[in-house]
Protein backbone atom coordinates (compact mmCIF):
# COMPACT_ATOMS: atom_id res chain seq x y z
CA UNK A 1 0.00 0.00 0.00
CA UNK A 2 2.12 2.42 1.25
CA UNK A 3 4.91 1.43 -2.01
CA UNK A 4 2.09 1.81 -3.98
CA UNK A 5 1.71 5.34 -2.76
CA UNK A 6 4.98 6.49 -3.38
CA UNK A 7 5.47 5.01 -6.74
CA UNK A 8 2.14 7.23 -8.12
CA UNK A 9 3.58 10.01 -6.12
CA UNK A 10 5.16 12.32 -8.88
CA UNK A 11 9.03 12.68 -8.80
CA UNK A 12 8.90 16.39 -7.88
CA UNK A 13 6.45 17.43 -5.33
CA UNK A 14 4.35 20.18 -6.47
CA UNK A 15 4.90 23.52 -4.60
CA UNK A 16 1.27 24.84 -3.23
CA UNK A 17 0.76 27.71 -4.86
CA UNK A 18 0.28 30.14 -1.53
CA UNK A 19 3.94 28.77 -0.80
CA UNK A 20 5.24 29.98 -4.62
CA UNK A 21 3.61 33.41 -4.27
CA UNK A 22 5.39 33.19 -0.25
CA UNK A 23 8.35 32.21 -2.44
CA UNK A 24 8.15 35.20 -5.21
CA UNK A 25 7.50 38.28 -2.40
CA UNK A 26 9.94 36.82 0.24
CA UNK A 27 12.53 39.00 -2.10
CA UNK A 28 10.65 42.13 -1.10
CA UNK A 29 11.00 41.85 2.28
CA UNK A 30 14.28 42.65 3.15
CA UNK A 31 13.67 46.19 1.30
CA UNK A 32 10.65 46.43 3.15
CA UNK A 33 11.98 45.95 6.32
CA UNK A 34 15.01 48.31 5.77
CA UNK A 35 12.35 51.64 4.64
CA UNK A 36 10.10 50.74 7.87
CA UNK A 37 13.51 51.24 10.09
CA UNK A 38 14.49 54.15 8.43
CA UNK A 39 10.62 55.67 8.82
CA UNK A 40 10.86 54.40 12.45
CA UNK A 41 14.15 56.00 12.92
CA UNK A 42 13.20 59.33 11.46
CA UNK A 43 10.26 59.42 14.04
CA UNK A 44 11.98 58.95 16.63
CA UNK A 45 14.71 61.22 15.37
CA UNK A 46 17.41 59.22 15.79
CA UNK A 47 17.73 60.37 11.80
CA UNK A 48 18.05 63.69 11.43
CA UNK A 49 16.10 65.32 8.34
CA UNK A 50 19.09 67.21 7.21
CA UNK A 51 20.68 64.00 6.94
CA UNK A 52 18.32 61.66 5.26
CA UNK A 53 14.53 62.72 5.05
CA UNK A 54 12.07 60.39 6.33
CA UNK A 55 10.54 57.98 3.69
CA UNK A 56 7.06 59.59 4.72
CA UNK A 57 8.60 63.16 3.64
CA UNK A 58 10.01 61.89 0.70
CA UNK A 59 6.39 60.88 -0.59
CA UNK A 60 4.86 64.21 0.48
CA UNK A 61 7.55 66.16 -1.39
CA UNK A 62 7.10 63.51 -4.47
CA UNK A 63 4.02 64.60 -4.91
CA UNK A 64 4.41 68.10 -4.14
CA UNK A 65 6.44 68.66 -6.77
CA UNK A 66 4.62 66.47 -9.13
CA UNK A 67 1.63 68.56 -8.67
CA UNK A 68 3.25 72.03 -8.78
CA UNK A 69 5.01 70.79 -12.68
CA UNK A 70 8.18 71.57 -11.11
CA UNK A 71 9.01 67.88 -11.35
CA UNK A 72 7.91 67.53 -14.54
CA UNK A 73 9.57 70.74 -16.11
CA UNK A 74 12.88 69.63 -14.93
CA UNK A 75 12.85 65.54 -16.02
CA UNK A 76 11.83 66.80 -19.32
CA UNK A 77 14.47 69.18 -19.23
CA UNK A 78 17.06 66.50 -18.06
CA UNK A 79 15.30 64.44 -20.57
CA UNK A 80 15.86 66.38 -23.28
CA UNK A 81 19.67 66.84 -22.87
CA UNK A 82 20.38 62.75 -22.49
CA UNK A 83 18.34 62.47 -25.86
CA UNK A 84 20.08 65.25 -27.57
CA UNK A 85 22.99 63.58 -26.39
CA UNK A 86 21.92 60.39 -26.98
CA UNK A 87 21.14 60.85 -30.39
CA UNK A 88 24.58 61.92 -31.36
CA UNK A 89 26.60 59.49 -29.67
CA UNK A 90 24.91 57.25 -30.99
CA UNK A 91 24.44 57.92 -34.66
CA UNK A 92 28.35 59.07 -34.50
CA UNK A 93 29.49 55.45 -32.92
CA UNK A 94 27.04 53.62 -35.68
CA UNK A 95 28.99 55.22 -38.46
CA UNK A 96 31.70 54.85 -37.25
CA UNK A 97 31.75 51.39 -35.91
CA UNK A 98 29.95 51.12 -39.47
CA UNK A 99 33.30 52.51 -41.37
CA UNK A 100 36.31 50.83 -39.23
CA UNK A 101 34.03 47.30 -39.19
CA UNK A 102 33.91 47.13 -42.84
CA UNK A 103 36.56 48.05 -44.60
CA UNK A 104 40.53 48.17 -43.75
CA UNK A 105 41.56 51.12 -44.22
CA UNK A 106 38.53 52.69 -42.30
CA UNK A 107 40.17 50.26 -39.33
CA UNK A 108 42.98 51.81 -40.37
CA UNK A 109 42.36 55.53 -39.74
CA UNK A 110 38.93 55.21 -37.32
CA UNK A 111 39.98 52.44 -34.83
CA UNK A 112 43.35 53.72 -33.67
CA UNK A 113 42.36 57.18 -32.55
CA UNK A 114 39.01 55.11 -31.03
CA UNK A 115 40.93 52.81 -29.01
CA UNK A 116 43.13 55.40 -27.93
CA UNK A 117 40.52 58.06 -26.67
CA UNK A 118 38.31 55.33 -25.11
CA UNK A 119 41.02 55.02 -22.79
CA UNK A 120 40.80 58.68 -21.40
CA UNK A 121 38.17 58.85 -18.15
CA UNK A 122 36.13 61.01 -20.58
CA UNK A 123 34.23 62.77 -17.31
CA UNK A 124 37.56 64.20 -16.49
CA UNK A 125 36.93 66.17 -19.92
CA UNK A 126 34.64 68.57 -17.90
CA UNK A 127 36.63 71.33 -17.48
CA UNK A 128 38.15 71.21 -21.30
CA UNK A 129 34.39 71.58 -22.39
CA UNK A 130 33.67 74.36 -19.98
CA UNK A 131 36.49 75.95 -21.81
CA UNK A 132 35.35 75.21 -25.73
CA UNK A 133 31.87 75.02 -25.21
CA UNK A 134 30.90 77.57 -21.87
CA UNK A 135 28.43 76.57 -19.16
CA UNK A 136 25.16 76.36 -20.80
CA UNK A 137 23.40 73.44 -22.82
CA UNK A 138 26.03 72.95 -25.16
CA UNK A 139 28.42 70.95 -22.77
CA UNK A 140 25.81 68.85 -21.19
CA UNK A 141 25.13 67.61 -24.54
CA UNK A 142 28.67 66.83 -25.66
CA UNK A 143 29.50 65.12 -22.08
CA UNK A 144 26.77 62.57 -23.16
CA UNK A 145 27.21 62.54 -26.45
CA UNK A 146 31.16 61.16 -26.06
CA UNK A 147 30.02 58.58 -23.35
CA UNK A 148 27.84 56.95 -25.58
CA UNK A 149 29.65 56.86 -28.36
CA UNK A 150 32.18 54.71 -26.94
CA UNK A 151 30.15 51.34 -25.95
CA UNK A 152 28.19 51.79 -29.46
CA UNK A 153 31.44 51.94 -31.21
CA UNK A 154 33.03 48.87 -29.78
CA UNK A 155 30.45 46.61 -29.58
CA UNK A 156 28.96 47.49 -32.82
CA UNK A 157 32.51 47.27 -34.51
CA UNK A 158 32.98 43.83 -32.76
CA UNK A 159 29.73 42.29 -33.59
CA UNK A 160 30.33 43.35 -37.17
CA UNK A 161 34.10 41.38 -37.27
CA UNK A 162 32.35 38.60 -35.52
CA UNK A 163 29.87 38.01 -38.22
CA UNK A 164 29.90 34.38 -38.94
CA UNK A 165 32.34 33.92 -42.28
CA UNK A 166 30.58 30.91 -43.24
CA UNK A 167 27.57 32.66 -43.82
CA UNK A 168 28.96 35.03 -45.96
CA UNK A 169 30.19 32.44 -48.20
CA UNK A 170 27.16 31.01 -48.26
CA UNK A 171 25.52 34.03 -49.07
CA UNK A 172 28.28 34.77 -51.87
CA UNK A 173 27.69 31.43 -53.24
CA UNK A 174 24.14 32.40 -53.73
CA UNK A 175 24.53 35.37 -55.51
CA UNK A 176 24.65 38.48 -53.03
CA UNK A 177 27.18 41.07 -53.85
CA UNK A 178 28.47 43.23 -51.40
CA UNK A 179 25.86 45.68 -50.48
CA UNK A 180 23.49 42.40 -49.84
CA UNK A 181 25.81 40.50 -47.91
CA UNK A 182 26.01 43.52 -45.67
CA UNK A 183 22.21 44.44 -45.66
CA UNK A 184 21.32 40.60 -45.25
CA UNK A 185 24.54 38.93 -43.31
CA UNK A 186 26.80 41.19 -41.95
CA UNK A 187 24.60 43.81 -40.26
CA UNK A 188 21.79 41.21 -38.75
CA UNK A 189 24.98 39.53 -37.05
CA UNK A 190 26.19 42.86 -35.54
CA UNK A 191 22.94 43.41 -33.82
CA UNK A 192 22.98 41.20 -30.80
CA UNK A 193 26.00 42.95 -30.08
CA UNK A 194 24.49 46.49 -31.40
CA UNK A 195 21.82 46.19 -28.98
CA UNK A 196 24.24 45.64 -25.95
CA UNK A 197 26.14 48.31 -26.90
CA UNK A 198 23.04 50.33 -26.28
CA UNK A 199 22.05 49.79 -23.57
CA UNK A 200 25.72 50.47 -22.16
CA UNK A 201 25.24 53.51 -23.93
CA UNK A 202 22.51 54.29 -21.98
CA UNK A 203 23.43 53.82 -18.64
CA UNK A 204 26.75 56.18 -19.11
CA UNK A 205 23.88 58.64 -20.67
CA UNK A 206 22.80 58.67 -17.30
CA UNK A 207 25.71 58.80 -15.35
CA UNK A 208 26.95 61.46 -18.12
CA UNK A 209 23.69 63.33 -17.62
CA UNK A 210 24.51 63.37 -13.74
CA UNK A 211 27.78 64.95 -13.91
CA UNK A 212 26.96 67.36 -16.61
CA UNK A 213 23.90 68.40 -14.55
CA UNK A 214 26.72 69.59 -11.74
CA UNK A 215 27.55 72.55 -13.87
CA UNK A 216 25.99 75.39 -13.32
CA UNK A 217 22.54 74.13 -14.58
CA UNK A 218 19.38 76.25 -14.34
CA UNK A 219 16.87 73.86 -15.09
CA UNK A 220 17.13 69.88 -14.90
CA UNK A 221 16.62 67.24 -12.32
CA UNK A 222 20.30 68.24 -11.26
CA UNK A 223 19.68 71.75 -10.72
CA UNK A 224 16.68 70.70 -8.68
CA UNK A 225 19.25 68.44 -6.54
CA UNK A 226 21.95 71.62 -6.19
CA UNK A 227 19.12 74.19 -4.99
CA UNK A 228 18.06 71.44 -2.53
CA UNK A 229 21.33 71.03 -1.36
CA UNK A 230 21.55 74.82 -0.41
CA UNK A 231 18.49 74.65 0.95
CA UNK A 232 19.38 71.25 3.13
CA UNK A 233 16.36 69.72 1.44
CA UNK A 234 17.08 66.24 1.61
CA UNK A 235 13.81 64.97 0.56
CA UNK A 236 14.43 66.78 -2.98
CA UNK A 237 17.68 65.46 -3.40
CA UNK A 238 16.05 61.97 -2.95
CA UNK A 239 13.70 62.59 -5.20
CA UNK A 240 15.89 63.38 -7.76
CA UNK A 241 17.98 60.83 -7.55
CA UNK A 242 14.96 58.46 -7.29
CA UNK A 243 14.34 60.10 -10.58
CA UNK A 244 17.26 59.54 -12.47
CA UNK A 245 17.07 55.77 -11.09
CA UNK A 246 13.58 55.51 -12.64
CA UNK A 247 14.56 56.81 -15.68
CA UNK A 248 17.26 54.75 -15.74
CA UNK A 249 15.45 51.27 -15.47
CA UNK A 250 12.66 52.81 -17.93
CA UNK A 251 14.99 53.33 -20.63
CA UNK A 252 16.76 49.73 -19.86
CA UNK A 253 13.29 48.33 -20.25
CA UNK A 254 12.70 50.18 -23.86
CA UNK A 255 16.31 48.68 -24.82
CA UNK A 256 15.16 45.54 -23.50
CA UNK A 257 11.47 45.56 -25.63
CA UNK A 258 13.54 46.03 -29.02
CA UNK A 259 15.53 43.24 -28.29
CA UNK A 260 12.54 40.73 -27.69
CA UNK A 261 11.16 42.34 -31.28
CA UNK A 262 14.40 42.13 -32.89
CA UNK A 263 15.88 39.32 -32.02
CA UNK A 264 12.99 37.31 -32.28
CA UNK A 265 14.76 34.57 -33.88
CA UNK A 266 16.78 33.71 -30.88
CA UNK A 267 16.15 30.26 -29.52
CA UNK A 268 16.19 31.39 -25.74
CA UNK A 269 13.17 33.40 -26.93
CA UNK A 270 11.73 31.37 -29.24
CA UNK A 271 10.93 28.47 -27.08
CA UNK A 272 10.20 31.20 -24.07
CA UNK B 1 17.41 17.49 -70.67
CA UNK B 2 17.66 21.26 -71.68
CA UNK B 3 19.32 21.08 -74.88
CA UNK B 4 22.89 21.89 -75.05
CA UNK B 5 23.47 20.90 -71.39
CA UNK B 6 27.36 21.87 -70.47
CA UNK B 7 29.62 19.32 -68.70
CA UNK B 8 32.46 20.48 -66.37
CA UNK B 9 35.94 20.81 -67.45
CA UNK B 10 38.84 21.79 -65.28
CA UNK B 11 42.20 21.84 -66.83
CA UNK B 12 45.48 22.58 -65.03
CA UNK B 13 43.76 23.76 -61.64
CA UNK B 14 46.88 24.07 -59.49
CA UNK B 15 46.10 25.70 -56.04
CA UNK B 16 49.16 27.04 -53.42
CA UNK B 17 49.17 28.12 -50.08
CA UNK B 18 52.40 29.20 -48.95
CA UNK B 19 54.60 26.35 -50.01
CA UNK B 20 51.86 23.97 -49.72
CA UNK B 21 50.51 22.41 -53.50
CA UNK B 22 46.68 21.69 -52.36
CA UNK B 23 46.04 20.89 -55.65
CA UNK B 24 48.04 20.03 -58.69
CA UNK B 25 47.64 20.78 -62.28
CA UNK B 26 44.03 18.64 -61.61
CA UNK B 27 41.59 17.76 -64.07
CA UNK B 28 37.99 17.12 -63.91
CA UNK B 29 35.36 16.11 -66.33
CA UNK B 30 31.67 15.53 -65.13
CA UNK B 31 28.91 14.50 -68.16
CA UNK B 32 25.64 16.77 -68.02
CA UNK B 33 23.41 15.36 -65.29
CA UNK B 34 25.90 13.03 -63.90
CA UNK B 35 26.21 12.17 -60.36
CA UNK B 36 29.38 11.90 -59.03
CA UNK B 37 30.89 11.37 -55.44
CA UNK B 38 34.30 12.64 -54.91
CA UNK B 39 36.57 11.22 -52.37
CA UNK B 40 40.03 11.83 -50.44
CA UNK B 41 41.55 11.78 -46.76
CA UNK B 42 41.35 15.25 -44.93
CA UNK B 43 43.53 17.97 -46.50
CA UNK B 44 43.61 16.15 -49.21
CA UNK B 45 41.95 19.15 -51.31
CA UNK B 46 38.40 18.56 -51.74
CA UNK B 47 37.27 21.54 -50.01
CA UNK B 48 39.80 23.63 -52.06
CA UNK B 49 38.25 22.04 -55.51
CA UNK B 50 34.83 22.43 -54.46
CA UNK B 51 35.23 25.97 -53.35
CA UNK B 52 36.73 27.17 -56.87
CA UNK B 53 33.67 25.62 -58.33
CA UNK B 54 31.35 27.31 -56.51
CA UNK B 55 33.60 30.87 -57.56
CA UNK B 56 34.82 31.01 -53.89
CA UNK B 57 38.18 31.35 -54.90
CA UNK B 58 39.38 32.76 -58.12
CA UNK B 59 40.04 30.76 -60.57
CA UNK B 60 44.22 30.99 -61.35
CA UNK B 61 45.57 32.31 -64.72
CA UNK B 62 46.40 29.19 -66.28
CA UNK B 63 44.17 26.75 -65.17
CA UNK B 64 40.63 26.78 -67.80
CA UNK B 65 37.34 26.08 -66.05
CA UNK B 66 34.27 25.44 -67.67
CA UNK B 67 31.32 25.56 -65.68
CA UNK B 68 27.23 24.82 -66.30
CA UNK B 69 25.13 27.49 -64.82
CA UNK B 70 23.32 27.87 -62.17
CA UNK B 71 25.58 26.57 -59.60
CA UNK B 72 23.85 25.74 -56.56
CA UNK B 73 25.59 24.75 -53.60
CA UNK B 74 24.52 22.80 -49.66
CA UNK B 75 27.38 22.94 -47.12
CA UNK B 76 28.36 20.43 -44.48
CA UNK B 77 26.08 23.29 -42.05
CA UNK B 78 23.16 24.35 -43.43
CA UNK B 79 24.37 27.85 -43.21
CA UNK B 80 20.80 29.54 -42.85
CA UNK B 81 20.79 32.92 -41.81
CA UNK B 82 19.09 32.60 -38.13
CA UNK B 83 17.73 35.86 -38.59
CA UNK B 84 15.40 35.32 -41.32
CA UNK B 85 12.58 32.87 -41.60
CA UNK B 86 13.06 29.28 -43.42
CA UNK B 87 11.12 30.58 -46.89
CA UNK B 88 13.29 33.97 -46.72
CA UNK B 89 16.53 31.84 -46.31
CA UNK B 90 15.52 29.71 -49.11
CA UNK B 91 14.76 32.75 -51.40
CA UNK B 92 17.79 34.02 -50.54
CA UNK B 93 19.31 36.14 -53.43
CA UNK B 94 16.38 35.14 -56.05
CA UNK B 95 15.64 37.52 -58.18
CA UNK B 96 12.25 37.86 -60.88
CA UNK B 97 8.55 37.18 -60.20
CA UNK B 98 6.72 34.47 -58.17
CA UNK B 99 9.34 34.42 -56.00
CA UNK B 100 7.15 32.95 -52.78
CA UNK B 101 5.78 30.42 -55.11
CA UNK B 102 8.93 29.37 -56.21
CA UNK B 103 10.04 29.32 -52.65
CA UNK B 104 6.92 27.26 -51.40
CA UNK B 105 7.28 24.62 -54.32
CA UNK B 106 10.74 23.63 -53.52
CA UNK B 107 10.14 23.03 -49.90
CA UNK B 108 7.07 21.25 -51.09
CA UNK B 109 9.96 19.07 -52.58
CA UNK B 110 11.84 18.96 -49.07
CA UNK B 111 8.92 18.42 -47.28
CA UNK B 112 9.46 21.35 -45.40
CA UNK B 113 5.99 23.17 -46.10
CA UNK B 114 4.92 23.20 -42.51
CA UNK B 115 8.40 25.45 -41.59
CA UNK B 116 8.06 27.76 -44.16
CA UNK B 117 7.44 30.46 -41.45
CA UNK B 118 9.42 28.95 -39.33
CA UNK B 119 13.10 30.36 -37.17
CA UNK B 120 16.29 28.64 -38.23
CA UNK B 121 17.37 27.76 -35.22
CA UNK B 122 14.22 25.56 -34.70
CA UNK B 123 14.53 23.15 -36.95
CA UNK B 124 16.30 19.98 -36.11
CA UNK B 125 19.26 18.53 -37.91
CA UNK B 126 17.93 17.27 -40.09
CA UNK B 127 15.04 19.50 -41.09
CA UNK B 128 17.99 22.27 -41.40
CA UNK B 129 19.98 20.72 -43.87
CA UNK B 130 16.69 20.23 -46.14
CA UNK B 131 16.17 23.58 -45.81
CA UNK B 132 19.04 24.33 -47.54
CA UNK B 133 19.06 21.76 -49.85
CA UNK B 134 16.05 23.56 -50.99
CA UNK B 135 17.95 26.71 -51.50
CA UNK B 136 20.04 25.19 -53.89
CA UNK B 137 17.01 23.60 -56.01
CA UNK B 138 14.96 26.37 -56.20
CA UNK B 139 17.70 28.05 -58.60
CA UNK B 140 17.26 24.97 -60.46
CA UNK B 141 20.90 24.95 -60.88
CA UNK B 142 22.35 22.76 -63.64
CA UNK B 143 25.83 22.37 -61.24
CA UNK B 144 25.05 21.33 -57.58
CA UNK B 145 28.01 21.10 -55.01
CA UNK B 146 27.39 18.85 -51.94
CA UNK B 147 30.12 19.04 -48.99
CA UNK B 148 29.62 16.58 -46.93
CA UNK B 149 26.08 17.88 -46.57
CA UNK B 150 25.11 14.75 -44.49
CA UNK B 151 27.99 14.39 -42.23
CA UNK B 152 26.40 15.81 -39.34
CA UNK B 153 23.49 14.04 -39.00
CA UNK B 154 22.75 11.12 -37.31
CA UNK B 155 22.56 7.75 -39.21
CA UNK B 156 18.53 7.68 -39.40
CA UNK B 157 18.38 10.87 -41.04
CA UNK B 158 21.49 10.65 -42.99
CA UNK B 159 19.73 7.55 -44.57
CA UNK B 160 16.37 9.30 -45.35
CA UNK B 161 18.52 12.55 -46.78
CA UNK B 162 19.83 10.18 -49.21
CA UNK B 163 16.58 9.05 -50.44
CA UNK B 164 15.79 12.33 -50.80
CA UNK B 165 18.89 13.71 -52.75
CA UNK B 166 18.48 10.90 -55.21
CA UNK B 167 14.99 11.50 -55.61
CA UNK B 168 15.50 15.39 -56.76
CA UNK B 169 18.62 14.48 -58.99
CA UNK B 170 16.33 12.24 -60.83
CA UNK B 171 13.25 14.80 -61.19
CA UNK B 172 15.76 17.56 -61.81
CA UNK B 173 18.85 15.79 -63.52
CA UNK B 174 21.56 18.25 -61.65
CA UNK B 175 24.97 17.75 -62.59
CA UNK B 176 26.08 16.75 -59.46
CA UNK B 177 29.47 16.64 -57.28
CA UNK B 178 29.48 15.26 -53.71
CA UNK B 179 32.10 15.88 -51.88
CA UNK B 180 32.27 13.11 -48.91
CA UNK B 181 34.69 10.97 -46.63
CA UNK B 182 31.97 8.25 -46.65
CA UNK B 183 33.05 5.15 -48.92
CA UNK B 184 29.09 3.54 -47.95
CA UNK B 185 28.05 7.22 -49.04
CA UNK B 186 29.88 7.53 -52.68
CA UNK B 187 28.55 3.73 -53.61
CA UNK B 188 25.24 4.34 -52.31
CA UNK B 189 24.63 7.22 -54.67
CA UNK B 190 26.49 7.92 -57.35
CA UNK B 191 27.50 7.21 -60.66
CA UNK B 192 30.93 7.33 -60.82
CA UNK B 193 33.48 8.19 -57.57
CA UNK B 194 36.82 9.89 -57.76
CA UNK B 195 39.48 9.76 -55.21
CA UNK B 196 41.54 13.04 -55.02
CA UNK B 197 45.14 12.81 -53.72
CA UNK B 198 48.52 14.56 -53.90
CA UNK B 199 46.52 17.71 -55.87
CA UNK B 200 44.90 14.93 -58.89
CA UNK B 201 42.62 12.55 -59.04
CA UNK B 202 44.15 9.51 -58.69
CA UNK B 203 41.24 7.09 -59.44
CA UNK B 204 38.18 7.17 -61.49
CA UNK B 205 35.63 4.03 -60.50
CA UNK B 206 32.51 3.87 -62.31
CA UNK B 207 29.55 2.30 -59.90
CA UNK B 208 27.75 0.79 -62.46
CA UNK B 209 24.89 -0.71 -59.82
CA UNK B 210 21.21 0.10 -60.51
CA UNK B 211 19.19 1.98 -58.09
CA UNK B 212 18.06 1.89 -55.98
CA UNK B 213 21.15 0.42 -53.54
CA UNK B 214 21.38 -0.93 -50.49
CA UNK B 215 24.44 -2.35 -48.81
CA UNK B 216 23.32 -6.18 -49.20
CA UNK B 217 23.21 -6.00 -53.09
CA UNK B 218 25.84 -8.22 -55.13
CA UNK B 219 29.02 -5.64 -56.00
CA UNK B 220 28.50 -3.52 -53.43
CA UNK B 221 31.25 -4.81 -51.07
CA UNK B 222 33.65 -5.21 -54.27
CA UNK B 223 33.56 -1.61 -55.03
CA UNK B 224 33.35 -0.65 -51.43
CA UNK B 225 37.13 -2.85 -51.03
CA UNK B 226 38.31 -1.32 -54.30
CA UNK B 227 37.85 2.37 -52.98
CA UNK B 228 39.00 2.08 -49.78
CA UNK B 229 42.06 0.37 -51.33
CA UNK B 230 42.37 3.60 -53.16
CA UNK B 231 42.03 5.78 -50.47
CA UNK B 232 44.66 3.61 -48.75
CA UNK B 233 42.76 2.30 -45.82
CA UNK B 234 43.88 -1.28 -45.54
CA UNK B 235 41.01 -4.04 -45.62
CA UNK B 236 42.54 -5.20 -42.06
CA UNK B 237 41.26 -1.67 -40.75
CA UNK B 238 37.95 -1.17 -42.97
CA UNK B 239 36.46 -4.52 -41.99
Amino acid sequence: MSLALSLSRPATPRVPRWRADWRAARRFVSPLVLVAAWQVGSMLGWISPRTLAAPSTILATAWGLAASGELGTNMAVSLGRVLSGLAIGVTTGTLLAIAAGLSRRGEEVVDAPMQALRTLPFLGLVPLFILWLGIGEAPKIALVALGTTFPVYLNLFAGIRGADRKLVEAGRVFGLDRRALVRHVVLPAALPSALVGLRYALGVAWLSLVVAEQINANAGIGYMINDARDFLRTDIIVVGLLVYALLGLGADALVRALERRALAWRPSLVEG
Amino acid sequence: MAPMEVPVEVRGLTRRFASHTVLDGLDLTLAPGEFVALLGRSGSGKSTLLRTLAGLDPVPAEATVRLPAPVAMAFQEPRLLPWQPVWRNVALGLEGPDIRTRVQAALREVGLERHENAWPLTLSGGEAQRAALARALVRAPRLLLLDEPFAALDALTRMRMHALVIDLWRAHAPTTLLVTHDVDEAVLLADRALVLAHGRIVADIPIPLPRPRRHADPGFAALRARLLAELGVPQAEAA
